[in-house]
C-alpha cells in the first residue's frame, strides 16, 4: 500500500453517500462523482459499500496495463492518475481491465473518468474530499500507524484475491476485526 | 442529458457518466470563478451544526463547500451537509413578496408595502373583530436564536395574543418535558466527546446514521475504544446493522422495555444505592412499578426475546460509565414523555450521570431544536427556559421587555391543537415563520382543513412551501447563509452562522419581516433592531437569572472557542459543557427527581381490520417536510421517492405497488421488501407532500403533556395496490419552471436500493 493513503472501512459505512456528493465538489471533475457506492446484500441488510480507486501496484495497475493510448499515468507516489484528456481514446479497455470496476466513461466526451485520489488536495497535504467528509471514518485518508493508533484492531490488507490471481493495492481495506487471513476475497471462487 | 446508449460494453453503473445530473440547479458555473474567500459558519440542516466554509466568490455569489476543521464535527459532512449551499442561489428562490385577493385566485408578485400593509391590516381586523388570541403565530425550530426569541417577543408584545407555538412541538417537546420533570432543566446532561468514555452506549428510537450522520463518529470512535453499543430500534437501521445488541421492539413498547431493563437491574442488585438515596426522590414508586415488569412479561408486550432484555440490563447495570440517548423513535407517542422518563429512571438508578462517559440525552432534531425551544416561541414559555404561569418568571421578562405584567398573555396552546382551533373559527389569522405543516403534521386532511377556515394567512419562507403555496400572503425570506445569528446544537454548545451573502431580490431575513409588521402595529418600539447581534444582546439580557441563561455569551467569545454551553452567566464564565457534575439537579432541593412510568397501548392498538403497525421517520438524503431537499439535484438522484418498506413474510416483492391504508387515508407506495424491519411493522418516510404523503395516514393522537402527536405508530393494512401514487413535484413560484430533476420523480416508480438511496449504479 502507498505510505499516506485511503483505508475502506465497510463496516463502518452507513451509506449515507457524504462520498459520493462531496466528489461531486471536487474542482477537477465538478458535477462528476467518481465513487461508486454500493448497497450489499439487498434486502437482508442496510450494509454498503464505497468503491474509490484502489491504485493498483501490480506490477502496475491493469488499467495502466491495457491502456492503447498510453494516457494512464501512475506517478512515482503510486497514484493512478485519470486518463489524460490528451491521450484518452474512450475506448473502455481500462474499465473492462480494472478488477474493481472503477473507472467510468463519458461516451460524449470520449474520455475516461476515474478517481485519483484528489490530486489536487492530496499533493498539497490535504485529504481527499470523501475521506474528509466521511462521517464515519469509512473512508480513512493517513499512514497506517494513524489508523492503528485510532483503531487498535484494525486489520488491513492491501491484498485482493480473485480466484487464483493476486492484486496488490495502493488502497487498503479494513477487515473486521479477528479477521485471519492475510488478504481480501475479491468476489471470484 | 443524453441519450442513454445501447451499446452493452460495460458493466451497470459504469456507463455514459454523461447522464450525471446531480449538480446545482442552474449548473455547475462556479469553477471559473476565482474563488475569493471562505466564510466559516455551521450547516443549516441537523440538531448536529457540523462546522463549514462557504467559498464565496469575487461578485459576493456563494458557490461552493468546504470542509471546516471545528470541534464538533472535525470536517466530515453529511451529504445534505456537502450540497446545502446549492440553496443559496437556488432558480426556486422566493425574490418578491407574494399576494392574492381572495382565495383561488393566483399568487401574484407585490411590493413590500402592499404585502405588509395588508398583513398588519388583517391582523387588526380579526384581532378587533375577534379578539387578541383570534390571531396566531406559529414559529419553527431552523430559526437561529435571535429569530426565535423574536418570534415569541413578536406574538406577545407586537399581537399581544397568547396563540404562538413552534414545529419543535413535533420534535423535541417529549424530551423537554421530561428533562424538566426529572432534572428541572431542559438539556443534553453531556457534550458528545463523553461518548468516548463510556463502556456502554444505549441508543433508542434513534436512527443516527440517517438522521444524524456526523454524530455516527462519536460511537464508533467509543467502540474503537472497546465501549458496547446497544440500539433499541423496530428496525435495523445503519447503526443497528453492527451494534453488539439490536433490541428491535415494537413500535410504541418503549416504556415497557426500560421498565423491564431496571426490572432486573434491580433483582440483581445493580442499583447504585448511595446515588438513589443521597440525590434523588420517588424511587420507591419506581421500584414498585418495574417490579411488575419482568423480562418475560416485557418480552411479550415489545416482541423482543426475554434474554436480549436481560442481556441488555447487564449490560448497562455492571457498566462503571454508560450513556443513554434517544431521540424522535422514544419520543414521538402518546406516552412519549414517559418514555423519556423511563431512560432517564434507568440512569438515575444507576448513577450515570455528571461524569465523562456517565450521563443521557436526547439528540434534537431541528438546526436548533435546543435553542429554539429556550427563548419563548413554545405555547407555554418565556425566555431562558422561563414559565409562562410562574408570577415571578413574567415579572421579569415584562419588567425587561419594558411592558406591564397584565399585558403579557397566559400560556398559548400547542401546534396541533391551534389547528383545531382554526378549525373551529376561533383562530382566524395565522402567520407562520420556517415551517410546513401541510407535510410535516399528522392527519393531513384535518391540517388542510385548518388552514382552508382562516380568514387569513401569511407564510414567510425562502422556498415557496406546500404551505406557503396556500397562503392569501407569501412573504420571500432569507436562507442561513444569507443571515448571521445563533443556534445551539445538540449538546447545548451555542454556535454561530455567519454571513456569506446578500438575500437575492427582495428577499429579507425574518427579523426584519417581525420588525416591519411590529411597526405598522404600533409596537415598533419594541423592535427597533438593526442587527441580528442587537437581538442576540435582548436575548442575553431577557435570559439573564433564566435556567438558560445565555448573559455570558457574546458572538466574539462564541468565534474564539467554537462555541459555548449555556448555562453561561456572566462573561467571564466559561460555560457548562456537562450538567451535573456536582450531583445536583437543578430543583431547589439539588434532588433529581424518579417518576414512575406505566406502559400504555399506543392511542391506536393494531387490531383485526388494521393489523399492522406503520411508523414513520427519516430518510438520510432528505430534511423534514423536504421544502429545502426536494430541491437539491443530488438528493433527489439519491432517493427520489418515498416507499413502503415492509419485511418479505408480507408476500411482496421488492417494487410491488403495495396500498397502505389506515382510518385516515391510503396511498400506494412502491414496496421495499427487507429483513431489516420487524414483521408486524411498515415504515414510510415522510419527506414528501400530495396523495404520498406519509401523513395522509398518520393518527393525530397527541402526548397529554408534551402535546407531540404519536408519528411513530398508529394501526394500518396493507395490500396489493393497483398504480404507485406519483410525487407532485415541490411548488414553485408563479412564472417560473421546475428544475428537471424536480419534475422527473413524478413518473419514477421504482423504490430505492435500501434505505438509505438508491446505489450509484441503480440510479
Amino acid at each position: 500500500m502507498m505510505q499516506r493513503t485511503q483505508f475502506i472501512d465497510p463496516g463502518r459505512c452507513i451509506g449515507c453517500q457524504a462520498c459520493v456528493a462531496a466528489c461531486r465538489e471536487c474542482d477537477s471533475h465538478r458535477g462528476r462523482s467518481m465513487i461508486h457506492l454500493d448497497y450489499i446484500d439487498v434486502g437482508r441488510s442496510v450494509a454498503s459499500m464505497p468503491t474509490v480507486c484502489m491504485h493498483c501496484e501490480d506490477p502496475i495497475a491493469p488499467c495502466a496495463e491495457v491502456c492503447p493510448a498510453d494516457a494512464i499515468l501512475v506517478t512515482a507516489d503510486g497514484v493512478v492518475q485519470e486518463a489524460a484528456k490528451e491521450r484518452c481514446i474512450g475506448c473502455a479497455n481500462c474499465v473492462h481491465a480494472c478488477p474493481f470496476g472503477v473507472p467510468k466513461i463519458d461516451f460524449e466526451e470520449k474520455l475516461q473518468y476515474k478517481c485519483n485520489l484528489c490530486y489536487d488536495r492530496t499533493s498539497v497535504g490535504l485529504a481527499p474530499w470523501c475521506a474528509t467528509v466521511c462521517p464515519t471514518g469509512a473512508i480513512f485518508y493517513g499512514t497506517l500507524e494513524e489508523l492503528l493508533a485510532q483503531r487498535p484492531n484494525a486489520v488491513v490488507s492491501d491484498i485482493v484475491v480473485f480466484g487464483e490471481q493476486e492484486i496488490h493495492t495502493g488502497v487498503a481495506i479494513v477487515a473486521p476485526s479477528g479477521y485471519a487471513r492475510d488478504w481480501i476475497p475479491g468476489g471470484l471462487p | 442529458m443524453t441519450e442513454r446508449h445501447e451499446l452493452p460494453i460495460v458493466a451497470p453503473g459504469i456507463d455514459d457518466f454523461a447522464r450525471e445530473g446531480a449538480g446545482p440547479a442552474g449548473g455547475w458555473e462556479a469553477p471559473e470563478r476565482p474563488q475569493v474567500r471562505l466564510v466559516p459558519t455551521h450547516c443549516c440542516f441537523c440538531g448536529v451544526q457540523c462546522g463549514m466554509f462557504l467559498k464565496v466568490d469575487a461578485h459576493g455569489r456563494v458557490f461552493g463547500v468546504e470542509a471546516r476543521d471545528h470541534d464538533i464535527n472535525r470536517m466530515r459532512l453529511c451529504p445534505k451537509g456537502v450540497v446545502a449551499y446549492q440553496q443559496v442561489n437556488h432558480p426556486d428562490r422566493l425574490l418578491r413578496p407574494l399576494m392574492r385577493d381572495r382565495r383561488g385566485d393566483p399568487l401574484r408578485p407585490v411590493s413590500w408595502d402592499v404585502a405588509l400593509d395588508r398583513i398588519a391590516d388583517e391582523i387588526r381586523r380579526i384581532q378587533d373583530a375577534y379578539g387578541r388570541d383570534a390571531f396566531g403565530v406559529i414559529g419553527g425550530a431552523s430559526l437561529t436564536n435571535e429569530k426565535a426569541y423574536l418570534i415569541g417577543k413578536f406574538a406577545r408584545v407586537a399581537l399581544r395574543t397568547r396563540h404562538v407555538d413552534y414545529n419543535g412541538r413535533l420534535c423535541m417537546v417529549s424530551a423537554a418535558a421530561a428533562n424538566k420533570k426529572a432534572f428541572g432543566i431542559d438539556r443534553a446532561a453531556n457534550p458528545w466527546a463523553d461518548l468516548l468514555e463510556a463502556q456502554v452506549i444505549l441508543l433508542a428510537g434513534a436512527n443516527v446514521g440517517e438522521t444524524f450522520p456526523v454524530a455516527t463518529q462519536y460511537f464508533w470512535e467509543a467502540r474503537d475504544r472497546g465501549a458496547r453499543l446497544v440500539v433499541v430500534d423496530p428496525r435495523e437501521t445503519p447503526v443497528a446493522r453492527t451494534a453488539d445488541v439490536h433490541v428491535p421492539i415494537r413500535p410504541g413498547t418503549d416504556a415497557a422495555l426500560f421498565n423491564g431493563l431496571l426490572h432486573v437491574i434491580v433483582r440483581e442488585g445493580l442499583v447504585d444505592e448511595a446515588f438513589v438515596r443521597d440525590h434523588t426522590t420517588g424511587w420507591e414508586g419506581v421500584r414498585d412499578t418495574v417490579a411488575s415488569y419482568p423480562p418475560e412479561r416485557v418480552a411479550e408486550i415489545c416482541g423482543v426475546d426475554a434474554r436480549r432484555v436481560e442481556e441488555v440490563a447487564l449490560l448497562w447495570g455492571r457498566a462503571e460509565r454508560a450513556m443513554a440517548l434517544h431521540a424522535r423513535g422514544l419520543e414521538h407517542h402518546v406516552q412519549g414523555v414517559d418514555n423519556c422518563l423511563a431512560v432517564i429512571n434507568l440512569v438515575l438508578a444507576t448513577g450515570q450521570l455528571g461524569r465523562p462517559g456517565a450521563g443521557y440525552g436526547t439528540i434534537t432534531g431541528q438546526g436548533n431544536g435546543q435553542g429554539g425551544r429556550e427563548h419563548g416561541q413554545k405555547a407555554d414559555m418565556l425566555p431562558g427556559l422561563r414559565d409562562i404561569e410562574n408570577p415571578e418568571h413574567r415579572a421579569i421578562v415584562a419588567e425587561r421587555w419594558g411592558i406591564d405584567e397584565a399585558e403579557l398573555p397566559r400560556a398559548g396552546t400547542s401546534f396541533v391543537e391551534m389547528m383545531e382551533q382554526m378549525r373551529a373559527g376561533q383562530i382566524r389569522g395565522v402567520i407562520g415563520f420556517c415551517n410546513n405543516p401541510l407535510v410535516s403534521l399528522p392527519n393531513l386532511s384535518r391540517i388542510e382543513a385548518a388552514y382552508e377556515a382562516l380568514e387569513f394567512h401569511a407564510q414567510a419562507d425562502f422556498f415557496l412551501s406546500e404551505t406557503a403555496e396556500r397562503a392569501d400572503v407569501v412573504l420571500p425570506s432569507a436562507v442561513w447563509a444569507e443571515d448571521e445569528g445563533t443556534t445551539t446544537n445538540a449538546e447545548g454548545r451555542v454556535v454561530k452562522h455567519n454571513r456569506a451573502a446578500d438575500p437575492p431580490g427582495e428577499a429579507r431575513p425574518d427579523w426584519w419581516i417581525m420588525r416591519q409588521i411590529a411597526e405598522r402595529l404600533g409596537a415598533g418600539r419594541w423592535f427597533a433592531f438593526e442587527s441580528p447581534r442587537e437581538i442576540f444582546d435582548d436575548l442575553r439580557d431577557t435570559s439573564r437569572g433564566g435556567i438558560a441563561d445565555y448573559a455570558g455569551i457574546t458572538y466574539e467569545k462564541i468565534e474564539r472557542t467554537g462555541g459555548v454551553f449555556w448555562p453561561c452567566p456572566t462573561p467571564d464564565h466559561p460555560g457548562t459543557p456537562r450538567l451535573f457534575e456536582d450531583l445536583r439537579s437543578a430543583f431547589p432541593d439539588g434532588r433529581f427527581r424518579f417518576h414512575a412510568v406505566e406502559w400504555r397501548e399506543p392511542a391506536e392498538p393494531a387490531d383485526e381490520d388494521f393489523p399492522l403497525r406503520l411508523t414513520t421517520g427519516r430518510t438520510v438524503a432528505h430534511f423534514l417536510s423536504g421544502n429545502q431537499t426536494r430541491r437539491i439535484g443530488a438528493l433527489v438522484e439519491q432517493t427520489p421517492r418515498p416507499w413502503v418498506e415492509v419485511h418479505p413474510s408480507l408476500g411482496f416483492a421488492s417494487g410491488d405497488p403495495v396500498r397502505v391504508v389506515t382510518r385516515r387515508g391510503s396511498a400506494t407506495y412502491p414496496a421495499l421488501v427487507t429483513d431489516t424491519i420487524r414483521p408486524d411493522t411498515v415504515f414510510i418516510p415522510y419527506h414528501w407532500s400530495g396523495r404520498v404523503a406519509a401523513n395522509r395516514m398518520t393518527v393525530d393522537a397527541l402526548d397529554p403533556v408534551s402535546k407531540i402527536p404519536e408519528f411513530k405508530v398508529c394501526a394500518c393494512r396493507v395490500e396489493r395496490g393497483d398504480e404507485i401514487d406519483p410525487l407532485s413535484p415541490p411548488p414553485i413560484p408563479p412564472g417560473r419552471m421546475p428544475q428537471p430533476f424536480e419534475a422527473e420523480p413524478a413518473g419514477d416508480a421504482r423504490p430505492p436500493t435500501a434505505p438509505q438511496g438508491r446505489g450509484t449504479s441503480e440510479r
